[in-house]
């Protein structure tokens, strides 16, 4: 039993790979708690950073520069009644968010956090992502049909004709990406996530740059069907408040609509990670090629323990500041307490050997963090489109230039 | 590395892919049909990926249950639905639905009995890791006319579809 547990731990394969049922149990647990987590801390950095963008503070009441309102959101949410309306049809209203919710998390098992950190690695795994991430608007139409109610409804329609639109953008840019990972001796490339950040690897350089400006503008093509696929501002028609209330989950409420809550997010989280995985050079370090050697590669693997000191410092920067009326006094010790624990962290993070293992983790989650720091600025700076705009963008912009840039890498990929 | 409880989940997913396909002729309801018809066409992706052709089973899933049944969602919800619950389900035509019965189930038992020449012993494995490329291999290698040519078709229909919708082009 004992050397089942360890014998996994020297493996260089993927738990899938390996065949390895426990670990892949713990991969997925691991995952499902740091997905929440991070939906927890986005809820919060939202909130926090549209307010600074628009020059506001933002939840500041619980807790130190309100650090607990998601927990307190979280509770709220789940005490709240659960209303569901007298005419709806109860089996699909009750389905509709476990749908959504199940396809938001599934497509996590194909994520590659690292050349070993993901659950399994699929023959097919950009096609298994994109797959079962449109099958969330299924679930987005389930709850709007079944809520028998007019601006769930339209948001519905709305969602359903956005998201076939975009998804169509998305592909074609995706094939691109699939098409430069080809360009190998044997000539063939590959679909599986890590197969193609270890194209990426021996090819020396991130899809991104490749093919310049090619690769770019499949990227951002990428970039903006991916936030119109998440239903996210400046493309949330779908739950347009101005217009629709709340959209498709008008009639949700409490546990139900904070599992919608939760897949947007983790669905946003998704579409990043396919977004750092095709062009952002997945896994690995900024520069392994220019800045090799074993100098610089100990200088970057400090990177994660030196991210957790400074934010620990940034926390005790907030305790120093922190008022000195004996009201602050538990919000004090509390910041510090945070505090603390992120710098005990960052002490672990130095340690060799957990450096070594968690390097991979981390420079992926940095992408990712920063594809979502992104998503927070689009919707604090774009307004809204009109949805015949989002129609106009989707098929008469990203379409013909995502074909024109297919042609185009295909020909560099031949003649250079 | 071996398959696990293979006959198990044949076994779970044809018998899902049957109800599913009860259920879309049985229920009243269209979005009710539609849903059962999206629990068939998973299970089929399911059964492809028993099969060891991952690359069938995720364009099944990106095609069928994501591209195609969210526009016959779309097209359900648009209509008029009070219409077509009140209407008769089932047209009563027992003699030839019984005789269409029969023959199919003929069929299957003369397959049952008969067929085992016809059917190999055992499923070739084919290598799942390269299974897209052995695909990809086919359709622009062997069969590289049959393939465009299904693609000029497809062309074919799209303008067809325009001409028709748009008056003014």
């Amino acid at each position: 039993m004992l050397d089942y547990i360890t014998s996994y731990l020297k493996s260089d394969l993927t738990p899938g790979a390996a065949g390895n049922v426990l670990w892949a149990f713990v991969y997925i647990l691991l995952i499902f708690l740091g997905l929440s987590v991070a939906v927890i801390a986005m809820n919060w950095l939202e909130r926090k950073i549209l307010a600074h963008m628009q020059v506001r503070l933002g939840p500041m009441r619980v807790g130190p520069h309100g650090l607990l309102q998601p927990v307190a959101d979280a509770l709220k949410l789940l005490i709240k009644e659960d209303i569901m309306p007298a005419e709806a049809d109860k089996v699909v209203f009750w389905m509709a968010p476990l749908f959504v919710v199940m396809t938001a998390f599934t497509v996590f098992i194909v994520v590659p956090f690292g050349p070993t950190h993901a659950v399994t690695d699929m023959n097919i795994g950009v096609l298994f992502m994109l797959g079962v991430s449109s099958l969330s608007v299924l679930g987005i139409v389930m709850a709007g049909w079944a809520s028998n109610s007019h601006y769930p409804l339209i948001g519905a329609l709305r969602s359903s004709a956005q998201m076939v639109s975009y998804e169509i953008a998305m592909g074609l840019a995706v094939i691109s990406a699939v098409l430069m990972s080809s360009l190998n001796q044997a000539g063939t490339g590959t679909l599986s996530m890590i197969g193609l950040v270890q194209a990426q690897q021996a090819q020396h350089t991130w899809f991104v740059f490749k093919f310049f400006p090619l690769g770019l503008i499949a990227f951002v093509i990428f970039a903006i069907a991916m936030v119109a696929e998440t239903n996210r501002a400046p493309f949330d028609l779908p739950e347009a408040e101005s217009e629709l209330t709340a959209g498709f989950h008008t009639e949700y409420s409490g546990f139900r609509w904070s599992l919608f809550f939760l897949a947007e997010y983790s669905a946003m989280i998704a579409v990043s990670s396919i977004a750092v995985t095709l062009w952002l050079g997945g896994w690995m370090r900024p520069f392994p090629t220019w800045l090799s050697g074993e100098t610089w590669d100990l200088v970057f693997s400090l990177f994660p323990g030196l991210t957790f000191i400074f934010l620990a410092v940034f926390a005790f920067v907030g305790v120093v500041r922190m008022p000195k009326h004996p009201y602050f006094r538990i919000q004090t010790m509390g910041l510090a307490g945070f505090g603390a624990v992120l710098g005990l962290i960052g002490l672990v993070l130095f340690a060799p050997p957990v450096r070594d293992r968690i390097q991979d983790i981390y420079w992926f989650s940095v992408k990712v963090a920063v594809s979502m720091y992104m998503y927070i600025w689009y919707r604090g700076t774009f307004p809204r489109y009109r949805f015949d705009q989002l129609m106009k963008v989707g098929w008469k912009i990203l379409l013909p230039v995502g074909i024109g840039v297919l042609i185009l890498t295909a020909i560099a990929g031949v003649w250079l | 590395m071996q398959p696990v409880a293979t006959t198990f989940f044949f076994y779970l997913l044809s018998g899902l892919a049957v109800l599913g396909g009860i259920l879309v002729i049985t229920r009243k309801n269209p979005v009710h049909s539609a849903l059962a018809l999206i629990l068939t066409l998973l299970s089929l992706a399911g059964l492809y990926l028993m099969l060891y052709a991952p690359f069938v089973a995720g364009v099944q899933i990106i095609l069928y249950a994501g591209g195609i049944m969210v526009l016959f969602l779309f097209v359900i919800m648009l209509v008029n639905l009070e219409r077509s619950a009140k209407e008769e389900q089932f047209n009563k035509q027992w003699i030839a639905g019984t005789a269409a019965a029969l023959a199919l189930g003929v069929l299957f038992i003369l397959v049952y009995t008969g067929g085992k020449a016809l059917f190999p012993e055992h499923l070739a494995q084919l290598p799942e890791q390269s299974n897209t490329q052995e695909v990809a291999i086919l359709l622009y290698g062997n069969y590289m006319f049959a393939f465009e040519i299904a693609s000029l078709l497809l062309l074919v229909a799209i303008i067809g579809a325009v001409v028709m919708a748009k008056k003014r082009i």
